[in-house]
């Protein structure tokens, strides 16, 4: 566990350390800002009926940001050591294989949600400043619980892809594509007909736009949690196979 | 201390290590010589466990590197080719954290970073970057990444490589001054460099272990070939009569050189020394003698001995 904390503050520490952490903040702060402001204008003075919340996250914006950012934010953590060689130092210490992955996923998530935080300064204006109805905290709960769940989701997608390369510019290209992917399939489901056949079945469990709109109403389906933790178990143990792959025979 | 015993390590289709075995005891400082791609990177990364092996079994300190991962990383200070740091942190940051990562307490890491920070000489650049540190000081900001956590075993591969003179020379001295209290595994393809440090040699080419000996031992092996040259002032064809019946010569040759002297190249038999014998011989003749040298092997020459059938067959 103690290696762990280190692992994670150096990981997080490295954030900070170089350019690419505070330009990655600053992009997200502006799509957010301008995109708060937009949503300021266009609400006026009358009250809304639609929570503020739900607002922000009906546009496509959101989905924009998390694919670009989680590549961003992902494609260092393996690439990045395995081409420089300080991942043959790393693993030849006292460090363990789960200790690794779990730490740098927990420093790209916590960096993660660290980049939303402006949001709540949005939150905080709509509420003194506006006569919009008082914000419901579950629905600030639930938004913040959707951009953590569906963050993991990508964030884990883009762990993979960067155990699998030495480059981090594949790894950025290929969780990008992934992300894309999952980007079309919730498109798909938001647009084909409501016919329950086994299609849409299936790509209902895909229709990212539907469980975010759920989240920023307050609305937490299990199955929607059951399906991001699910799919970043999944992405993570897929890590860590990687990463022992280099001692199998 | 180390036990390899027919080590063999495949890569998709190529070998690298074939089958070599060697003990290493503890206390000493032996070097890996060999060519570039002789298989010496892959023994050190098998022996630092970060690789398996494909076949064959590595022990270090009695333990298996595969099986006891645990028991042997904490023994083993590994640095591996070109030295990778991470180039934004500070030294001291960074050897805390290397500190940490090998299982030291807090309070211990602290103590030891000070201590390998004097033994490296890196106290005054405490506080810089890493990136921003000359080829030199990286070098030792890596060795004394190797030594944090007191390792009882060294692995440094190629830890000179790319250094001036004078790095070289302090890096070398560092190394040495291991002795005794380490063991330490070196990898170079510089002779002079084994012949330095090293108390022991081991050739490695295309996968093998060619020679195994200390730095004199090869030598005195090769000395049978080795030639005493002599320059002497008497009649050629006097000393070339001379060389004929003295039996410990077994081959010579005689040229007139300078003025009145005579080159004579001499081969003895079984790897005597004339020059005590040319001396006395040229005495009681009353001859003038100018120079009396033996020509010894250097490493290089063994070395190139030992590889060469095998690089001609590749050429």
């Amino acid at each position: 566990m103690r290696i762990f904390w280190t692992l994670l503050r150096r990981e997080l520490g490295t954030f900070f350390l170089s350019l690419t952490g505070y330009v990655i903040i600053a992009a997200v702060s502006l799509i957010v800002g301008s995109t708060f402001v937009m949503l300021i204008h266009n609400m006026g003075t009358k009250p809304f009926a639609m929570p503020v919340t739900q607002l922000f996250f009906n546009s496509f914006m959101y989905w924009l940001l998390v694919i670009l950012v989680a590549p961003a934010i992902t494609m260092r953590l393996f690439a990045l050591e395995k081409a420089s060689g300080t991942f043959e130092t790393l693993m030849t210490t006292a460090v363990g294989d789960l200790q690794v992955v779990a730490a740098k996923f927990s420093a790209a998530v916590i960096f993660y949600m660290m980049t939303w935080l402006p949001t709540l300064a949005g939150l905080v204006i709509i509420q003194r400043f506006t006569n919009q109805p008082k914000l419901d905290l579950g629905a600030v709960g639930g938004m913040y619980l959707g951009i953590f769940l569906s963050g993991c989701l990508f964030l884990a997608v883009g762990c993979l892809a960067s155990s699998l390369t030495k480059s981090q510019m594949v790894a950025a290209v290929v969780s990008l594509a992934v992300g894309v992917i999952l980007f079309i399939l919730a498109y798909m489901a938001q647009v084909l007909p409501d016919a329950a056949t086994a299609q849409t079945e299936v790509l209902y469990y895909f229709n990212l736009f539907k469980h975010m709109e759920d989240f920023t109403r307050g609305v937490v389906d299990t199955r929607t949690v059951i399906f991001y933790a699910s799919a970043t178990f999944l992405c993570l143990f897929l890590t860590l196979r990687v990463v022992e792959s280099r001692r199998w025979k | 201390m180390i036990q390899v015993s027919n080590l063999t390590k495949r890569y998709a289709g190529r070998t690298a290590v074939d089958d070599i075995s060697f003990t290493v005891a503890r206390g000493e400082i032996v070097g890996l010589l060999g060519p570039n791609g002789a298989g010496k990177s892959t023994t050190m990364r098998v022996l630092s466990g970060f690789m398996p092996a494909t076949s064959g079994t590595v022990r270090v300190a009695g333990f298996d590197v595969f099986h006891d991962a645990d028991e042997t990383r904490r023994r083993i200070g590994y640095m591996p080719e070109n030295n990778p740091l991470h180039p934004e942190m500070r030294v001291r940051e960074y050897l805390k954290f290397r500190a940490r990562l090998k299982g030291l307490g807090w309070r211990k890491s602290r103590e030891r970073v000070t201590t390998v920070m004097e033994q490296c000489g890196l106290t005054d650049v405490g506080r810089r970057i890493i990136g921003q540190l000359s080829k030199g000081y990286k070098q030792r900001v890596g060795l004394a990444d190797a030594l944090v956590h007191e390792p009882e075993l060294i692995i440094l591969d190629e830890p000179t490589i790319g250094l001036d003179p004078h790095q070289i020379r302090s890096v070398r001295a560092l190394i040495k001054s291991l002795a005794g209290k380490h063991t330490v595994l070196i990898s170079t393809h510089i002779l002079p460099e084994v012949e330095m440090m090293c108390g022991r040699v081991l050739i490695m080419f295309d996968g093998r272990v060619l020679a195994s000996d200390t730095p004199e031992n090869l030598q005195r092996r090769m000395a049978g070939g080795s030639q005493v040259i002599a320059e002497i002032a008497a009649p050629l064809e006097t000393l070339r009569a001379v060389w004929e019946n003295l039996p410990e010569v077994a081959q010579f040759d005689v040229s007139a050189g300078e003025g009145e002297f005579v080159r004579c190249a001499l081969t003895p038999r079984d790897g005597q020394d004339l020059r005590p014998l040319i001396f006395h011989l040229v005495r009681e003749n009353g001859w003038v003698m100018r120079e009396l040298t033996r020509s010894r092997h250097s490493l290089e020459d063994i070395y190139i001995q030992v590889t060469k059938p095998t690089t001609e067959e590749i050429e």
